[in-house]
């Protein structure tokens, strides 16, 4: 159960997620301190511990658009944020899924801020209003990479087995 | 059932006769990029041999191509850090396709990679930036990626789980009206199919108005496919491919080519009529909020930027500066010129343009990134409008989150700085040829000359040098 800390439209891209002036810090320790900075007041509910890890962001279609860079990610996985959108734009979802960062494809969410969520089952349940909505599954290939928990444990496995 | 550009590329790269859309395969990479972000590339390319035993080497040193675009020269300590760090990994490693910051064959990966005839037809390219899209330009199948993911193209020398895309035909026809340009397609296709109407898919381009475009034009395309979510964007290679790879980049050995099937299946046609086309503006924040430069006539710009990999190349700052000739740029307008690549620089010194531009009264800098991403150059104070030949116009992309960016082509730009206000550049006149002016410039040019032709040699040794070094580099 997380609670709604952020609720977003559609398009956000990563210069809003992460803006582009930060891009010379790049070590996932370090870029969880920019997550959404032009956003001064969330950002300092991040920095002042005020958000709980295992929190939600809720957003409309094409969450992450624009920069391959994978900042936009790992400074939510710093802060222990899980996403949830109506879908994901390409490079954004396959760095969430390389550098853990928990991510939720559902068309059809609704939830406010403040509203209690709950993943069960397939399903996002909007505990504050009583509804459910469906998770669309990530492709097969793209979960064994989650289950192997990240893409350097999966691609080290490689590695140790000889697959080039 | 036949197969498109992307499945036909797919299907080779692993070695299969066919492959259907939604497949997932894992292709052997031909070239695998990056900028300052190699850095974080290293990092986790490190963090997989970790307490393995295994020593970290990179697949192939000869397919790993980095160019320093972002921050050149750094702006910060830490981005010469990153910078110092990727020179140790590059000698360590032995990769050859590394261009540092450089007058001689420095500039944006994406201008780089293409005239330095790294990237050829049939060919899997993967970079770790999303306008890797661009090289589709010269029929490779080519996408961005992020840093881990790169790290795992380091190690193994494919790129794993890949889906295969569906496509989207885009056929464009007609002859392009005077100061319309490829940018102008590529905005009003971006504005007719939405910033995700393209995500996870490939867009393929045809039409007799492709065909006859040059190979700077497709590449103006292709790179924007991103901003309408695509995977990547491809152009199937012909004749003009085959001459831009001979004459500009310098390939010897050109690959097979081969385009589409005739029976490819795809999962949508978008038709063009380019000659009904007029100058488009992308209005901020999204590069889908299109709309004819009419619209956004009399809005006043404080800051005009024409380069970035999109509109940074030689016909661009040529139509520029065949606008600005004998104008003026508007005082309200700072003009920032940002050539692609230094071989573009110093062609565009070499033709004329760079003097041009500054007795408009624009600053030419450095070839890079610069002010495209908002993080060295050419920042926005609050309240600021710029109109940009770039490809974004995200919420704080040129530095402040409180600013606005319009893009637009180079023709629309450069008559917007004359301005001061977003113009049609359909409407602008050229500048009267007076004899009066014209006389007194003969005065003030004639000791000039005398010092050109003594520093036109020194020029061409260079330009020369720099296509020795870029033939050096492609071995
Ligand atoms: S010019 Fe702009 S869009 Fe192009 S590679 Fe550089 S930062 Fe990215």
């Amino acid at each position: 159960m997380g609670k709604v800390v952020l609720k977003l439209g559609a398009d956000i891209s990563t210069d809003i997620i992460y803006p582009g002036r930060f891009m010379a810090t790049v070590l996932p320790t370090e870029t969880p301190q920019f997550a959404f900075v032009d956003d001064a007041a969330f950002n300092q509910k991040l920095k002042s511990k005020q958000i709980e890890p295992g929190s939600f962001i809720v957003a409309d279609k094409n969450f992450g658009c624009g920069s391959s860079r994978e900042q936009a990610a790992s400074c939510l996985v710093g802060w222990g944020l899980k996403v949830i959108a109506k879908n994901f734009s390409r490079i954004f979802l396959q760095n969430s899924i390389n550098v853990g960062l928990y991510m939720v494809i559902c068309p059809t969410i609704e939830a406010n801020e403040g509203d209690e969520l709950e993943i069960e089952g397939g399903q996002v349940v909007n505990k504050t209003s009583g509804k459910s909505f469906p998770i669309v599954p990530l492709p097969q290939a793209r979960q064994a990479i989650i289950d192997a928990g990240g893409l350097i444990p999966y691609t080290r496995k490689m590695v140790l087995a000889g697959k080039r | 059932m036949g197969m498109t550009m992307v499945q036909k590329i797919l299907a080779r790269a692993v070695g299969q006769a066919s492959v259907k859309v939604n497949d997932v395969v894992e292709p052997k990479v031909s070239l695998a990029m990056s900028h300052e972000n190699g850095a974080l590339v290293i990092n986790q390319f490190n963090e997989i041999y970790k307490d393995t035993g295994i020593e970290a080497r990179v697949w192939d040193p000869s397919k790993i191509a980095i160019i320093f675009d972002h921050r050149v020269p750094a702006e910060s300590s830490k981005t010469a850090g990153n910078q110092k760090k990727i020179r140790e990994f590059v000698a360590k490693q032995g990769i050859t396709k590394f261009h540092d910051i450089r007058g001689d064959e420095g500039g944006i990966c994406h201008q780089i990679l293409p005239e330095s005839g790294y990237d050829l037809p049939g060919q899997v390219i993967v970079g770790t930036d999303s306008h890797t899209t661009s090289h589709g330009a010269l029929g490779a199948f080519s996408f961005g990626i992020g840093a881990t993911e790169m790290a795992a193209v380091w190690a193994l020398g494919k790129i794993l789980n890949v889906e295969v895309p569906g496509t989207i035909k885009v056929v464009v026809n007609g002859t392009l009206p005077k100061y319309v340009e490829p940018k102008d397609i590529i905005l009003h296709l971006i504005g007719k199919l939405s910033a995700e109407g393209a995500n996870f898919k490939v867009i393929e381009f045809h039409g007799e108005t492709i065909k006859k475009m040059s190979t700077s034009g497709r590449l103006v395309l292709c790179n924007m496919t991103v901003e309408a979510g695509a995977t990547g964007g491809i152009v199937p290679p012909d004749a003009e491919t085959v001459r831009y790879l001979k004459t500009e980049a310098g390939v010897k050995n050109i690959p097979e080519l081969f385009g589409p099937d005739a029976d490819a299946v795809y999962e949508q046609v978008v038709e063009i009529d380019a000659s009904k086309l007029e100058p488009q503006i992308a209005f901020p924040h999204t590069v889908d909020n299109v709309k004819p430069v009419g619209a956004a006539k009399g809005i006043k710009v404080q800051q005009i930027v024409i380069g970035s990999c999109t509109n940074g190349r030689l016909d661009d700052l040529a139509i520029a500066a065949s606008i600005l000739k004998g104008k003026k740029v508007a005082r309200s307008v700072r003009m920032l010129v940002f050539p692609a690549s230094t071989r573009i620089y110093q062609q565009a010194l070499k033709k004329g343009y760079v003097e041009t531009f500054m007795k408009a009264g624009a600053v030419v800098m450095n070839s890079g990134c610069g002010p495209c991403l908002g993080i060295h150059q050419g920042a926005l104070a609050d309240g600021d409008k710029a109109l940009a030949t770039t490809n974004r116009n995200f919420k704080g992309r040129m530095g402040n989150p409180n600013a606005e960016v319009y893009l637009s082509s180079a023709a629309t730009a450069a008559a917007s700085a004359i301005t001061g206000e977003i113009t049609d550049p359909r409407t602008v006149t050229p500048a009267p040829k007076t004899a009066k002016p014209k006389k007194a410039k003969v005065k003030i040019v004639k000791p000039k000359a005398k010092k050109k032709a003594v520093a036109k040699k020194p020029v061409k040794k260079s330009v020369k040098k720099a296509k020795k070094t870029a033939k050096k580099g492609r071995k």
